[in-house]
């Protein structure tokens, strides 16, 4: 599998106190991770820091071979944030803000553009929001269309930043299988920041669990397994990581 | 006055071609500033804008040639300053209005004996406009609608989520930088026709009016465009059948305008 994210020895510091300590890990394609971790372990600071959204204080990453500083290949990324910060005040319609994912790649003609966007509304169940208002949407619809924003760009590196926190449960699970999907189908690497440990075990491949710095980065079973984790987090919590539910059948249908 | 016989006179016909070209220009930026708070740049600018008209005015150069420069000189300090000295845009664009005012005011005390003629950039003289503002005119909106249409898909993202947009890669230093010197050029070129005190309006009295029933970003920037035109149309058939200012009068048909689309608005939903 092709290397999409090489990280050596990164440093992020806010205002004189460590976000992130020496933290090395790598991504390849296919790979699905859950980034979990407490409240101000650095997960945010992390892949924003991936993304050349915050600057480094030490440390390299690469993005597909090249050096975040030179880094070009912007259309092979997509990301959805924590929080969206939109203005209530903006028109945009929905149709608009997913083809707006496309930003930078004027090469996707419009008709095309508009044409994936509705596939993926659809996908989402959201076709009949298209022509309104992004603005009068609930929070989870509002969630929903910023995913298909995301996916518009078919990327090859996904990274969401606790996307399912304002979706109901239904929803969560089609939201799930979709990323399911993108990640067996297309290899899509897909990084997700989480609190919700039990729902990403079900789809992740490997649990990235930092807290400032890099605690455990493997597959969950090892984690599950591992003495060394057992002792870090006690029984109780590593079980509580640990507890998945059975996945839906066929949450797309 | 007729309408027809309003095409009789060539300045009043300058002064349609010139309030509408400005119009088309305030328009579109206006959206963009509004949905950024940054409506009030225009205010500062301006101000920038009658410092530099007075520093014009005392060496004996055409006031425009020296305001332009100065206020793409003070866009660029604006811009600067919020990015890197840790205040807001608002407290930015007051600093950057207050010198302009200060400097122009000082500039105004120690010359003394163009203040007749400082006094028509306060409010405008669209009546008095030049052919070659005109030409600037049409060459500014053609390059701000080539930028809006080769870039619309990046300028969308950045207005509407600009931490997003810089991580699919657009370059929003620089779409800013160009949005900046936009607004500047036009903010430099409004204040002939309609005064420093009032060019602000024209840049957020059309782009506020076409939100309130804005169905998409397409249509809240054309029809931004669309009601700074019937502003200017408006106000100038006003000025010139009650003989009075015609950039006051211009701003408070934007005014209006704006009234009648919250109201519409308003009850509509």
């Amino acid at each position: 599998m092709s290397l999409i994210v090489k990280v050596e020895n990164l440093s992020v510091v806010y205002n004189d106190l460590p976000a992130v300590t020496d933290v090395s890990f790598q991504v390849s394609a296919g790979d699905y991770i859950g980034l979990a971790g407490p409240n101000g372990a650095g997960k945010s600071s992390l892949v924003k820091a991936l993304l050349g959204l915050t600057s480094v204080n030490s440390g390299k990453i690469e993005l597909f071979g090249q050096e975040l500083s030179n880094f070009s290949q912007w259309e092979k990324i997509a990301y959805l944030p924590q929080k969206h910060q939109h203005n209530l005040l903006f028109p945009a319609s929905v149709l608009e803000v997913v083809v707006s994912g496309l930003a930078g790649m004027p090469q996707i003609a419009a008709d095309l553009a508009k044409e994936r966007a509705r596939n993926l509304l659809q996908d989402l169940s959201m076709s009949e929001t298209e022509s309104k208002l992004f603005s009068r949407l609930s929070g989870g619809q509002q969630q929903r269309v910023l995913l298909a924003r995301a996916l518009i760009r078919e990327p090859q590196l996904l990274i969401l930043d606790e996307p399912t926190t304002a979706l109901d449960p239904q929803v969560r699970e089609k939201f799930f299988a979709l990323l399911e999907k993108i990640n067996k189908e297309k290899g899509t690497a897909i990084i997700m920041v989480t609190h919700d440990t039990a729902d990403i075990g079900r789809y992740a491949h490997s649990l990235f669990y930092l807290d400032i710095k890099l605690i455990f980065f493997g597959p969950f079973a090892d984690f599950c397994h591992s003495p060394a984790m057992q002792s870090y987090f006690g029984d109780f919590a590593q079980h509580l990581i640990c507890h998945q539910h059975a996945p839906h059948p066929d949450p797309l249908s | 006055m007729e309408f027809l016989n309003f095409f009789q006179y060539s300045f009043l016909v300058r002064a349609l071609i010139a309030g509408s070209l400005i119009a088309v220009l305030a328009g579109v930026l206006g959206v963009f500033l509004v949905l950024r708070k940054l409506s009030l740049i225009g205010d500062g600018l301006a101000h920038v804008s009658f410092g530099g008209v007075a520093l014009g005015l005392l060496f004996g150069v055409y006031p425009f040639y020296v305001s332009l420069p100065l206020t793409l000189l003070a866009s660029f300090f604006i811009f600067q300053l919020s990015q890197r000295a840790r205040i807001y845009g608002d407290a930015a664009i007051g600093i950057v209005s207050a010198v302009g005012v200060a400097g122009g005011v000082v500039i105004a005390s120690l010359a003394q004996g163009f203040n007749v003629d400082l006094f028509s950039y306060l409010f405008g003289s669209l009546l008095a406009v030049k052919i070659s503002e005109i030409y600037f005119l049409i060459f500014l909106v053609l390059l701000t609608l080539t930028f809006l249409v080769y870039y619309y898909r990046p300028l969308f993202a950045l207005a509407f989520d600009e931490v997003s947009a810089r991580a699919m890669g657009v370059k929003v230093a620089w779409l800013n930088s160009i949005l900046l010197v936009l607004s500047a050029l036009t903010v430099a070129v409004a204040v002939k026709a309609v005064g420093v005190m009032l060019v602000s309006a024209l840049l957020i009295l059309p782009a506020a009016a076409a939100l309130q029933g804005a169905k998409n970003f397409r249509w809240a920037l054309a029809s931004a465009a669309l009601f700074a035109l019937a502003a200017v149309w408006l106000g100038l058939l006003a000025a010139l059948n009650f003989n009075l200012p015609a950039g006051a009068s211009i701003v408070l048909a934007g005014f209006l305008l704006f009234l009648g689309a919250y109201i519409y608005s308003h009850f509509r939903s």
